[in-house]
C-alpha cells in the first residue's frame, strides 16, 4: 500500500497536469488566440514537467529512507547496546529490531529493543506520509507554475521535445551507469578483500580453501585464497567445451553454408538455434541426469576412473550449448566472403570442397576467430552447468576425468545462503568476480574488434 | 608423345581423390549436425522419460471417520488427525494390527504428510464434521507413488528397496480395495514448494517468475526503446555516443553471474532492498535484458526505409514527430519480437537469481514483488539438488513446464514477426 500509493499519486498528478493545461490551451484557442503549439503539446509539457522531477524525488526517497531511518535508530539506541563497535553485532541488533517491528517476536526482547522497534515503525509511517505530502505539494506547485506560464506564444512542443530528448539520453546513459555499477561494486569489495588477503597470495597462491574458521581455536581451517587451482579448473572445463564445440560448430557451418540443400538448411538452422535457447539450468540437469552417468560407465568400461562430477561431463554439455553459437558466427563469416572469391575458385576448376577449404574458409578466418573468442568468454562465464555438474573442491589438476571447480562455481557457492559483507569468504567471491569480469571483458573487446575490422574489409 | 599425359588426364586422375576429399568434408559436416541433433533429442527424450511420471500423482480415496475421541472441537486446530486417518485407512487393510506401534507408523506413512493438514483444514472449516464419516482423496507418500508408477521393482531384494515386503503387501491390499487412483497432478501447478515431493508444486515459482518478468519488462522495455531511439535516430556521431555503443555491446557479453554480484552488492547491500524478492530479481534481469532489447530495436528502426522519414520531415513534422509518429509504429513488430525473445532469455536465467537469494525454501506463494520468492529456474535448481527420488521426476517436469513457456514465447515472437513484418 505505502509503496504503490506514491506512484499512483504521481501518475494522477501528471495526468491532472496534462488535462488541465490541455483544456486551458483549448479554451485559449477557442477565445481566438493563435497558439504556437497545439493543445496536446501544452498538456504533454505540463505532464512531463510534473512526472519527471516528482519521479526522481520519489525514487531517491525510497532508496534512501531505509538507510536514513537505520542511522536514526542506531543513533537513538542506549549506549549499553553495543559492546565495542563490531559491525557484525550492530547488524545483528538491527535485524532483531527490524523483525520485532515486523511483529515477529522471539522470546522476551529487552525493553530498549522493543522501544526501538516501535520507533522504527513510527519513523517508517512518518516517512511514508511525508513522502506523500512532498509529492502532492511539489506536483501542485509545478502544476500551478506551468498553468500560470501558459500563453499562446509558449513553445510547448519544443519544451516537451527537449524533455523527451533528455529522457532518451538518460535511457542510454543507464548502460554506462550499469557498467559503472558493476565496476565500482566489484572494485569496492575487491579492495576490502585485498586488505585481508595480499594480492600476491590471491594471484599466485596454489591453495583455494575458503573455509574460514568459525571459532578461534578451530583446527585445520585457516582459509587459503590462491586462485590458481580455480583458474586451472576453469581452463580445463573451457578447453573440453571448445574441443567439442569448435570442430562440431565449424563443420556444421561449412556443411550448411556450402553443401546443404536449401530446404535442409531452412530446417536445420532453427533446430540448432533451439540448442542455444535452452536455459543453462536445464543443461546442468541434463549433465547430472544423463551425461555424467554415461561417461562414468563408459570410462568404467575402458578401465578409467571418472569422477561423478568430472570436468569432462560439464565441459561436454557446455560444448553442446556452444555449438549453435559457433555455427552461426562461422556461417555469417563464410557468407560474408564476397561471391567473386567463390566464383573465382570454382572457375579455376576447384571442387566445391576445395573452394571451401582453400579459399572461403581462410578468408573467413578472422570472423570465425572472433566468434570462437566470444564462445571462450561464454564458456568462462557460464555458471549453471558447472555449478550443477562440476565439483566444489579446488584441485590443481589438468585431468578432465577428475573433479575440478571453476571461478563461477566458487562465486555461487561462496555467496549462496546468508552472506555478510565483512567476511573474507564473501569478499573472495567478489574478487573472483572481478577477475572474471576483467578476463571476459578483455576477450570480448578483442573479439568485437576482430569481427568489426574483418567486416569492414569486405564491405 | 605417348607417355606425355595431357592436363585433362592429370586432372581426371586426381579427380577421384579430390571428390573423395569433398565427400569426406561433407560427411564430417553432416555428422556434426547429426551430433547436435542427437544431443538435442537425447536432452528432450531423457527429460520426458524422467518427467512424464510427475504429471500424474497417486492418490488414495477412502472413508475417514472423524473420531470424536481423537479430534475434539474445543482443541481445534489441534487434534489427532494422523491417528484418525491411520485408523480409517486400516479398515481397508485386513490383518493389520494398529496396536503395534511400528505397524501403525507404517500405515501412517502410506499417506502423504500433507493428508493430516488437509483433514485438519476441512474440520476447522466445518467442525460439524466431527463424528461423521467423510470420503477423502489424498496423495500417497513418495515411496508408494514411486511403487505405483513402477519406480520401485518388487522383485529386487528387499534390503535394496525403500519399501519392504509388508509395506508392498499393504499397498496391494489398497489397490485390491480399489482405493488407488492416478489422476492428473494439478498439485504440480497449484501447490507451493514443500519438503515432501508428493506435495511440492510450482505455484510459488510461477508467481515469482511472473513478478520478476513483469518488473523486468516494466524497466527494460521503456529504457531499452528510449536508448535505442536515441542512439539510432538522434545521437550525434561523437565520442560520447561511441562510448555508449561500446558499453552496450560489452554489457551484452558480460557473464550473467557478474550481474548477480552487482545486484547483491548494489541493490541489496547499498540500497537495502530485501533479499529473495522478485523486485530485485526483476531489476537484475532488466539490466541483462536491456542490451538485447536495444540491439533488436535498433535493427528494427534501421529496417524502416529512409523514405518514410523524408516524407514526414518534408511535410513539416519535427524529428521527434517523425520518429514517434511514423518510424516507431512501423518498427513495433520487430521491437516486440526482440523484447519477447529477450524476456524468454530472462525467464530461463538462473545464476544471478541464486546470488540474490531466490533459491530460498519458501512454502507459500509470494503476495507481491517484495516478498520472498523463487522463480522457475531457481526452483528447478533447488529440486535438482534435493536427494529424495520423487524430486528427480519433478525436476524434469518443472523443466518441461519451463521449456513449454519458452517455446510459447518464442512461437508468439515468430508469429508476430511473420504476421506483421513488412518487406520494403
Amino acid at each position: 500500500m505505502l509503496t504503490t500509493l506514491p506512484f499512483v499519486l504521481l501518475l494522477m498528478g501528471a495526468l491532472l497536469a496534462y488535462v488541465i493545461n490541455r483544456r486551458a490551451a483549448v479554451s485559449l484557442r477557442a477565445g481566438g488566440a493563435a497558439l504556437h503549439s497545439s493543445p496536446g503539446y501544452h498538456g504533454l509539457f505540463a505532464g512531463l514537467a510534473v512526472i519527471i522531477p516528482v519521479m526522481v524525488i520519489t525514487l531517491l526517497w525510497m532508496f534512501l529512507d531505509g538507510a536514513v531511518i537505520e542511522r536514526m535508530i542506531l543513533a537513538g539506541l542506549p549506549a549499553q547496546a553495543f559492546d565495542g563497535d563490531d559491525a557484525g553485532a550492530v547488524s545483528l541488533i538491527l535485524t532483531e529490531i527490524q523483525s520485532l517491528a515486523g511483529g515477529r517476536v522471539f522470546g522476551e526482547p529487552e525493553p530498549w529493543k522493543q522501544e526501538a522497534a516501535d520507533r522504527l515503525n513510527a519513523l517508517h509511517s512518518a516517512s511514508g506520509i511525508l513522502l506523500i505530502a512532498v509529492i502532492v505539494v511539489v506536483s501542485i506547485a509545478i502544476l500551478a507554475l506551468r498553468r500560470a506560464r501558459l500563453s499562446p506564444e509558449m513553445r510547448a512542443r519544443q519544451g516537451s521535445e527537449r524533455l523527451i530528448h533528455g529522457l532518451m539520453v538518460f535511457c542510454s546513459v543507464v548502460a554506462i551507469l550499469t557498467t559503472i555499477g558493476i565496476v565500482s561494486a566489484l572494485l569496492f569489495e575487491t579492495i576490502k578483500f585485498l586488505n585481508k588477503v595480499p594480492l600476491t597470495e590471491f594471484l599466485f597462491g596454489l591453495n583455494w580453501e575458503p573455509q574460514i574458521p568459525i571459532r578461534e581455536d578451530q583446527v585445520a581451517a585457516s582459509g587459503a585464497f590462491g586462485w590458481i587451482p580455480v583458474l586451472i579448473g576453469t581452463l580445463v572445463v573451457t578447453v573440453v567445451a571448445l574441443t567439442v564445440a569448435v570442430p562440431t560448430g565449424l563443420f556444421a557451418a561449412v556443411y550448411l553454408n556450402e553443401f546443404a540443400h536449401q530446404k535442409f538448411r531452412a530446417f536445420a538452422k532453427p533446430i540448432l538455434e533451439i540448442l542455444a535457447g535452452v536455459p543453462t539450468v536445464v543443461y546442468g540437469f541434463f549433465a547430472i541426469l544423463v551425461i555424467a552417468p554415461a561417461l562414468r560407465s563408459f570410462g568404467a568400461g575402458l578401465g578409467l576412473d571418472v569422477a561423478p562430477n568430472s570436468a569432462l561431463a560439464a565441459g561436454v554439455v557446455m560444448g553442446v550449448m556452444l555449438i549453435p553459437f559457433i555455427t552461426s558466427f562461422a556461417d555469417d563469416a563464410i557468407s560474408a566472403v564476397p561471391q567473386s572469391l567463390r566464383d573465382g575458385a570454382l572457375a579455376l576448376g576447384s571442387t566445391r570442397g576445395e573452394a571451401m577449404t582453400n579459399v572461403l574458409f581462410p578468408a573467413a578466418i578472422p570472423g570465425i576467430v572472433g566468434g570462437v573468442l566470444l564462445a571462450v568468454s561464454r564458456a568462462i562465464g557460464e555458471t549453471m552447468i558447472v555449478v550443477m555438474a562440476a565439483g566444489l573442491i579446488a584441485r590443481l589438476t589438468l585431468n578432465p576425468l577428475d573433479s575440478v571447480t571453476t571461478v563461477t562455481v566458487q562465486i555461487v557457492t561462496l555467496l549462496i545462503g546468508d552472506t555478510s559483507f565483512d567476511n573474507p569468504k564473501t569478499l573472495a567471491a567478489f574478487a573472483l568476480g572481478m577477475m572474471l569480469f576483467l578476463v571476459t571483458l578483455g576477450i570480448n573487446i578483442l573479439a568485437i574488434r576482430i569481427v568489426h575490422k574483418y567486416r569492414e574489409a569486405y564491405d | 608423345m605417348e607417355n606425355q599425359t595431357s592436363t585433362i588426364q592429370l586432372v581426371q586422375a586426381s579427380l577421384v581423390r579430390r571428390k573423395r576429399k569433398e565427400r569426406f568434408l561433407k560427411g564430417l559436416g553432416l555428422s556434426a549436425i547429426c551430433f547436435a541433433f542427437l544431443m538435442l533429442a537425447t536432452l528432450v527424450i531423457s527429460l520426458v522419460a524422467s518427467g512424464h511420471s510427475a504429471f500424474v500423482q497417486t492418490h488414495v480415496t477412502f472413508e475417514v471417520f472423524v473420531d470424536p475421541d481423537e479430534i475434539r472441537e474445543k482443541r481445534l486446530p489441534r487434534g489427532g488427525f494422523d491417528d484418525a486417518l491411520a485408523a480409517s485407512l486400516a479398515e481397508y487393510l485386513p490383518g493389520v494390527d494398529l496396536s503395534d506401534r511400528a505397524t501403525k507408523k507404517q500405515v501412517e506413512k502410506i499417506l502423504s504428510n500433507g493428508a493430516q493438514f488437509h483433514l485438519r483444514d476441512l474440520v476447522v472449516a466445518d467442525p460439524s464434521l466431527i463424528g461423521q464419516t467423510i470420503e477423502l482423496t489424498v496423495p500417497v507418500s513418495d515411496p508408494y507413488d514411486q511403487l505405483n508408477k513402477g519406480g520401485i521393482d518388487p522383485d529386487t531384494p528387499e534390503e535394496n528397496r525403500r519399501l519392504n515386503d509388508k509395506q508392498i503387501a499393504m499397498f496391494n491390499q489398497l489397490v485390491a480395495a480399489d482405493t488407488i487412483s492416478k489422476p492428473l497432478n494439478w498439485g504440480l501447478i497449484i501447490n507451493a514448494d514443500s519438503r515432501f515431493p508428493e506435495l511440492a508444486g510450482l505455484k510459488g515459482a510461477l508467481i515469482g517468475s511472473a513478478w520478476a518478468l513483469l518488473v523486468c519488462f516494466l524497466i527494460s522495455f521503456p529504457l531499452g526503446i528510449g536508448a535505442a531511439i536515441y542512439l539510432e535516430e538522434f545521437a550525434p556521431k561523437n565520442r560520447f555516443s561511441n562510448l555508449i555503443e561500446v558499453n552496450i555491446n560489452n554489457l551484452a557479453a558480460v557473464p550473467s553471474v557478474v550481474f548477480g554480484l552487482l545486484a547483491l552488492s548494489v541493490f541489496i547491500g547499498w540500497f537495502g532492498l530485501p533479499r529473495s524478492a522478485p523486485l530485485v530479481g526483476g531489476m537484475t534481469l532488466a539490466l541483462m535484458t536491456m542490451p538485447t532489447i536495444i540491439i533488436a530495436t535498433r535493427a528494427a528502426l534501421k529496417s524502416v526505409p529512409p523514405s518514410i522519414r523524408e516524407a514526414a520531415l518534408g511535410l513539416g513534422a519535427s524529428p521527434q514527430q517523425t520518429v514517434f509518429g511514423h518510424v516507431l509504429p512501423l518498427a513495433m513488430p520487430g521491437i516486440l519480437t526482440g523484447t519477447i525473445i529477450g524476456l524468454a532469455q530472462a525467464l530461463g536465467e538462473t545464476a544471478p537469481l541464486l546470488l540474490i537469494g531466490m533459491n530460498a525454501f519458501i512454502t507459500s506463494a509470494p503476495d507481491g514483488p517484495l516478498s520472498s520468492a523463487t522463480t522457475l529456474p531457481t526452483q528447478i535448481f533447488i529440486w535438482a539438488d534435493s536427494p529424495e527420488r520423487g524430486f528427480a521426476s519433478r525436476t524434469s517436469a518443472a523443466i518441461l513446464v519451463l521449456l513449454g513457456f519458452l517455446i510459447t514465447m518464442n512461437a508468439v515472437a515468430i508469429f508476430l514477426r511473420s504476421k506483421f513484418e513488412r518487406k520494403w
